[in-house]
């Protein structure tokens, strides 16, 4: 299973990429804050309202078109290349964490 | 204003432990130490520590290993939903203990390696324990978990920095922890041969 390696953006993936979130990496529901945050060894990112439901679609099963796609449905008053950019900025910085696999 | 939120908790789990390290944090008296907080008591701490909003829980000692009822305690603080890491020397476990450390919920385990160099591990660890160190890593990768290798750093290993980085590759780390003895305790004691010489730290800077 090997490892996406630091920096490498998400933009440079192929089209076919499925991301799926690395198996030491926790998504869970944090009653202190009220919110969602990944876990990883030694350090945890709080998350906004839309980072869960990207990282959720990240299974190895949605590409990240259809990602974007899924999220443009659910937010359907926002325009679909303001999510895209939001997508791929977003798993570029859980992917140079080395927390996306795929 | 409350008291800032606690992200970490590390149990001690037990002093009891097979290796003799140089550098151990344990107390110097831990020989004649007989009690340990029982199941119940950690299970009360964990529950405590998430409530109060620990999400990180390490599982050290000693060697947390010997713990009996480990399996238990790792499902527990799963069921709390705490990032559970298993902080191990690696000695004691085989297949059948990762397994079901796995399926109890365990999250990431952290190993102990002490020297690329066997002579010098098993003279710092004061036990037969290098080969096994490297049977277990790819038994842990093996059954799906992450892998961190921790190494302790002190004189004898301090200029084998290069190594550790390969060796902790190819066995398939995620992360490789370079620590700087803490000279409490054992490691205090025994300051005369661990502390790096001051030419040493410049020496092992990676060109």
């Amino acid at each position: 299973m090997s490892e996406p390696r630091m920096g490498d953006p998400v933009a440079d993936a192929p089209a076919s990429w499925r991301p799926r979130l690395a198996p030491r990496a926790r998504l869970r529901w944090d009653e202190v804050e009220k919110r969602y945050m990944l876990v990883f060894p030694e350090a945890a990112l709080m998350l906004n309202e839309t980072a869960p439901e990207i990282l959720k679609l990240c299974d190895g099963e949605h590409t990240i078109e259809g990602i974007v796609d899924s999220l443009a449905q659910r937010f359907a008053g926002i325009d679909r290349k303001t999510i895209e950019e939001d997508v791929t900025t977003f798993l570029a910085r859980i992917k140079a964490r080395g927390l996306l696999e795929g | 204003m409350g008291a800032p939120r606690p992200y970490t908790l590390v149990a001690e789990l037990t002093y009891k432990c097979p290796l003799k390290c140089l550098y151990c944090s344990n107390p110097l008296t831990f020989s004649q130490m007989r009690d340990e907080l029982s199941t119940e008591q950690w299970v009360r701490t964990f529950s405590e520590a998430a409530d109060l909003g620990v999400v990180q829980l390490h599982l050290s000692g000693g060697e947390p290993v010997v713990r009996k009822d480990l399996p238990e305690l790792i499902r527990h603080a799963r069921s709390r939903d705490l990032y559970t890491n298993l902080i191990t020397g690696g000695t004691l476990l085989n297949e059948k203990m990762l397994r079901e450390f796995r399926d109890c919920g365990l999250d990431h385990i952290q190993l102990s390696i002490q020297d690329t160099d066997r002579r010098k591990a098993e003279l710092v660890a004061g036990i037969r324990s290098y080969d096994k160190k490297l049977e277990i890593a790819p038994l842990i990768k093996k059954l799906g978990f992450s892998l961190t290798i921790n190494v302790v750093m002190h004189r004898m290993n301090i200029d084998h920095v290069p190594a550790l980085i390969a060796q902790a590759s190819e066995l398939g780390a995620q992360r490789l922890e370079l620590a700087n003895t803490q000279y409490h305790a054992w490691a205090e004691k025994n300051r005369s041969v661990l502390m790096p010489t001051r030419a040493q730290p410049g020496a092992s800077r990676i060109a």
